[in-house]
């Protein structure tokens, strides 16, 4: 448990716990600031990723340690691609976890989310288990980030995804994107805003023999 | 910049004056250990700040990480239902390493509440409406982590650490002040 771990580094360090506490947060912010900074002299790479109206490029990534998924088998329903750095953040909170408990409301607009990170099928498999994720992390490993470079989401220097996010609609283009800063979780309101926007399509009549026709 | 959709209402669990010129929201999960953390924190905000500062506290259990923070949430509600909310509410974080029934039901007696009552309760998820009301309104919100603070209904993106906090309510003091 974190709070015991924090009062034996506490005492250890003859701190009490508010201080140690405080020293910690002070040491995190350092390193969130040191990020946000290194992220301003890079030159924004925020604007660079693919954005609203362009073709989402189609992939295939291992999605388990023998099953691949291909994105363009998922047309006809809204993707959601959530590219993050990597897996196994120290926060219970995370940018994975949280919509691991907000996937019931991307299902009920009848989007699929997809995790994109450059971390490797066991680890996503380990991870996956770890944080009962009931949504697929897809593994952008070979080539290296070849996926999220596609989608203009590749940090260069650090060799990780970028913390972007994609809605691309039921005819497979991008309908939305946002890139958060690095430090930054995103959240799902923006996804969710993004869905809600997203125009409904006339539905095609399927009949008996399964073929279908439009409306 | 992120800002709270569903505006504080008479229905939320508010501690301090409705005139009060800062209002700090938390949305929080009882089982998340950072949200343990920042509860003494919040205590010495309202400490500081006294009737300059209102408190309001919405749910935001993170249920798939955390087992046990739906029910608390939850046992939490019944306490509230039951002009008691606050209590509850430090109880749970005061002890949210052993969040259990057993903890639930001896928080319960200590209130002087119906132990009864709170297992017809969990067991029908009387609750788990109100609950999830503060769930989504934090999801559309923007809340991203718990805990996860909004000062005058914009998200704090700072640390929970005291300076922190107290830096940015001053701020919004300060602004407010000028008007």
């Amino acid at each position: 448990m974190p709070i015991d771990n924090l009062r034996r580094w506490a005492s250890s360090q003859h701190l009490t716990v508010i201080k140690a506490f405080s020293v910690i947060v002070r040491h995190r912010l350092c390193i969130r600031d040191r990020n946000v900074r290194r992220d301003k002299d890079r030159g924004d790479s925020m604007a660079e990723i693919l954005p609203a109206g362009a073709q989402a490029p189609d992939f295939t990534l291992h999605v388990t340690p023998d099953q691949l998924l291909t994105l363009s088998d998922l047309k006809g329903k809204p993707v959601i691609l959530a590219f993050y750095p990597a897996d196994w953040s120290p926060v219970c909170g995370d940018q994975v976890a949280l919509y691991n408990e907000i996937l019931p409301e991307f299902r009920r607009q009848g989007a699929e989310l997809l995790g994109l990170s450059v971390d490797g099928v066991w680890c996503h498999s380990a991870f996956a288990r770890d944080r009962r994720l009931h949504f697929p992390l897809l593994s952008d490993f070979e080539p290296k980030g070849a996926v999220a470079k596609a989608y203009k989401a590749y940090r260069d220097d650090d060799g990780v995804c970028e913390r972007a996010l994609f809605v691309i609609d039921r005819s497979g283009v991008i309908f939305w994107s946002y890139c958060s800063p690095i430090a930054v979780n995103p959240g799902a309101d923006g996804i969710l805003d993004a869905l809600e926007r997203m125009p409904r399509v006339e539905v095609s009549h399927v009949d008996a023999h399964g073929a279908s026709h439009a409306a | 910049m992120s800002t709270l959709t569903v505006p504080v209402t008479p229905h939320d669990h508010a501690v301090g004056p409705t005139t009060a010129p800062v209002t700090l929201l938390e949305y929080g999960d009882y089982e998340c250990s950072y949200c343990g953390m920042a509860h003494p924190v919040v205590k010495q905000l309202q400490q500081y700040f006294g009737a300059r500062m209102r408190f309001v506290f919405r749910h935001f259990p993170l249920s798939q990480a955390h087992p046990h923070a739906e029910s608390a949430a939850q046992t939490a509600e019944f306490a509230g239902a039951n002009g008691k909310f606050w209590a509850m509410h430090d109880g749970l974080y005061e002890n949210q390493d052993r969040l259990s029934l057993p903890l639930y039901f001896a928080l319960v007696d200590a209130l002087g509440l119906s132990e009864l009552k709170l297992r017809e309760a969990l067991a029908e998820g009387t609750y788990a409406p109100e609950v999830r009301t503060d769930f989504l309104s934090g999801v559309r919100s923007g809340v991203n982590g718990t805990p996860c603070f909004f000062i005058n209904g914009t998200r704090h993106d700072g640390s929970y650490a005291f300076p922190d906090l107290q830096s940015a309510i001053d701020l919004t003091l300060r602004a407010h002040a000028s008007i």
